[in-house]
């Protein structure tokens, strides 16, 4: 495991330990390599650490030891606030369900990381003209009509069309990952392959590479790579030792 | 500012818990205020009842008690002045003024004032206001009489209608002045003093209905009438007390030294300003409580909208989570509940402020009438801006507490969703 990662590599984890507060390690992950482009699916089941994992992904938790690099840069070298702004200019973020901030129209909840982003307001308004008309735009890539939809609030809306505003949202401004907690979990089957195909397909267009964390194997085959955490993750978790 | 649409809709969304807690701030604020403003026009009102007057004389008792039976009508006097005395005094080289005052009598239970035509033209109230008549004019004839504003209003009377005036001074009287009846010659426009609620006569009223008495009760089979009493020397023997001029205000300590130690009679001068500041001071403890258990009112309105916003906060950790997942720092959290609070705060001020003035506005009136404080509508002083900006701090600083916990959450809870 002491290869070095590869020039292209978009994240990097090395010899990586995180702990909570007087309990023993729920990650311990030598390594762990995402390459530029790519469309990982990082597969466990719940509580094995995936939560964590995203954390300290999104420079949200700080791990005790080993380093952890998204885009070259070494999160636990920045402080707090840096860390915030780091994960709002270069990535975005698609959970499990209840995205969407009730009390705004779907425009502003897309529109939301352009106001804590200068750099991705600036490039959602150099991509679509203003920010409004890129949201707009995001839309409609992802099968929804602005006008009809967006007199409606965000609990007025299907599930499977509050996910692909999520993912409208993740992606304005062009950041460099989304990650992805279990987006599909709320949806049906017929919706899961439909919205994973616009998700590769919007992830495509703009650029962005995409973790996409699962327990559901089932959804794998569509990713170029698979990786189960029990396997990169030397640290016993509840599930594996509750397991039969 | 990105934060204050944000805090706008997240409260919008909860609109009707955010206007309970307005409400109850708004009703708070309004007490608030309204003590206040009640309490600093009272005080006004009642410094104002008496101004440009250096001295008053009466029997010695103490000053408040002097200045109560002899301004405001309350209570009755120990003793009165003799009229000798008060010749003498009045003739003090310093004296530029007197009017005497001479109490006793009422008219359904509004006090009858007897005095000299002067007091029209020498008592003064608020900023040297002189008193005014609305009709009529100073009493002129031995049954003449002026009435005050309040008297007017309440009684319903007129000019040159006819009245009598009842021996003692309680709002019930079985003892009347009968036969010698008084016309009004004139009525007073209102000044918010105790005059308003006077009826003013000359002294020689008061020696004529009085000639056929002797030590407080009518002498049986001996009654002189309207017109004869007319005629005798109605020069009164004695006066309550009176007012004085002077022609220096720096005369004032000497001469009031030299009239508390007057041999001839123990009598007892006071300046007015002081009595009623000292008079003020009592009343005052009452004012203070007032405006304590108003200030705890607040405090309670404002202790409501912290749990208001405590018990939300478990409900919001998603919202915060998604905010701090597209890039919210843990002080922009922090900054959109104290933000929150002082949106709720600001608003509910702004809400208290219109209620006073409408509910001032139906007050006015009534309390005028009642209580003769007139409760102007006008701009909010510095006090209440200062008592405005202590509720705004107190609103902010209640803010910190929420969003001291919501920032703990979202440290712990990172991107994390709880359900």
């Amino acid at each position: 495991m002491k290869e070095n990662p590869a020039a292209d590599s978009i994240i990097a984890l090395r010899d990586l330990r995180f702990a909570w507060p007087r309990g023993r390690d729920v990650l311990d992950v030598p390594l762990l390599q995402v390459a530029r482009g790519e469309r990982l699916f990082l597969q466990g089941p719940s509580g094995s650490g995936k939560s964590t994992l995203l954390g300290l992904l999104g420079g949200v938790l700080i791990a005790q030891h080993g380093s952890i690099e998204v885009l070259g840069q070494s999160l636990q070298k920045l402080s707090g606030s840096a860390r915030d702004r780091f994960r709002a200019d270069h990535i975005g973020f698609v959970f499990q369900m209840f995205n969407l901030l009730p009390y705004l129209s779907l425009i502003e909840n897309i529109t939301l990381p352009c106001r804590f982003s200068p750099t991705r307001a600036k490039r959602a308004q150099a991509h679509g003209g203003s920010l409004q008309d890129e949201a707009t735009r995001l839309l409609r890539e992802l099968g929804l009509d602005a006008a009809a939809l967006n007199q409606r609030s965000a609990s007025e809306i299907s599930v499977g069309q509050q996910q692909r505003v999520a993912v409208a949202r993740a992606l304005i401004g062009a950041p460099e990952i989304l990650i992805a907690d279990e987006p599909t979990s709320a949806l049906d089957s017929d919706t899961r392959e439909s919205f994973l195909k616009l998700l590769f397909e919007e992830c495509t267009r703009v650029g962005t590479t995409l973790v996409f964390v699962s327990h559901d194997l089932s959804l794998a085959p569509l990713f170029s790579r698979t990786l189960k955490l029990d396997a990169i993750n030397r640290a016993g978790t509840f599930a594996t030792a509750a397991a039969p | 500012m990105t934060l204050l649409p944000l805090a706008c809709k997240s409260l919008l969304n909860r609109r009707f818990a955010a206007l309970l807690t307005v409400l109850t701030i708004a009703v708070s604020v309004t007490l608030l205020l309204g003590v206040e403003k009640i309490r600093s026009q009272a005080r006004d009102s009642f410094a104002s009842t008496i101004s440009g007057t250096d001295l008053i004389v009466g029997a010695r008792s103490g000053a408040v008690n002097l200045l109560l039976y002899s301004i405001f009508h309350i209570g009755d006097a120990t003793n009165n002045v003799s009229w000798q005395s008060y010749q003498e005094i009045s003739k003090s080289p310093q004296v530029a003024w007197s009017v005497p005052i001479s109490l006793g009598d009422s008219h359904k239970g509004f006090r009858v004032v007897g005095t000299t035509p002067e007091f029209f033209t020498r008592y003064h109230y608020g900023a040297h206001h002189e008193l005014a008549f609305d009709s009529g004019k100073p009493f002129d004839d031995v049954y003449d009489a002026v009435i005050g504003a309040e008297v007017a209003a309440k009684l319903g009377y007129t000019l040159d209608q006819q009245i009598v005036v009842a021996h003692g001074t309680g709002s019930v009287s079985f003892v009347e002045h009968k036969d010698k009846p008084f016309r009004i010659s004139g009525i007073l426009a209102r000044t918010g003093t105790p005059v308003d609620a006077s009826v003013l006569i000359s002294l020689q009223a008061i020696e004529a209905i009085h000639i056929d008495w002797q030590s407080g009760a009518r002498v049986p089979g001996q009654t002189i009438s309207a017109d004869d009493a007319k005629k005798t020397d109605l020069t009164p023997k004695t006066v309550t007390a009176f007012l004085l001029g002077l022609k220096s205000k720096v005369a004032t300590f000497g001469l009031q030294r030299q009239i508390n130690d007057y041999r001839a009679e123990p009598l007892l001068a006071i300046l007015p300003g002081i009595a009623l500041q000292e008079l003020w001071g009592l009343v005052g403890t009452a004012e203070s409580a007032l405006l304590i258990v108003s200030s705890l009112v607040v405090i309670a309105g404002l202790l409501g909208m912290l749990t208001a916003l405590v018990t939300t906060l478990n409900e919001r950790r998603r919202e915060m989570a998604i905010l701090r997942s597209v890039g919210a720092r843990p002080r922009v959290i922090f900054g959109l509940l104290v933000l929150e609070a002082a949106l709720l705060t600001v608003l509910g001020i702004v809400l208290g402020i219109a209620f006073l003035y409408l509910v001032l506005a139906f007050a006015q009136g009534p309390i005028e009438t009642h209580y003769g404080i007139l409760i102007s509508l006008n701009a909010p002083t510095s006090r209440e801006l200062l008592l405005i900006a202590l509720v705004t701090a107190g609103g902010i600083f209640a803010g910190i507490v929420p969003a001291t916990l919501a920032y703990r959450n979202s440290l712990a809870d990172g991107l994390s969703l709880r359900l």
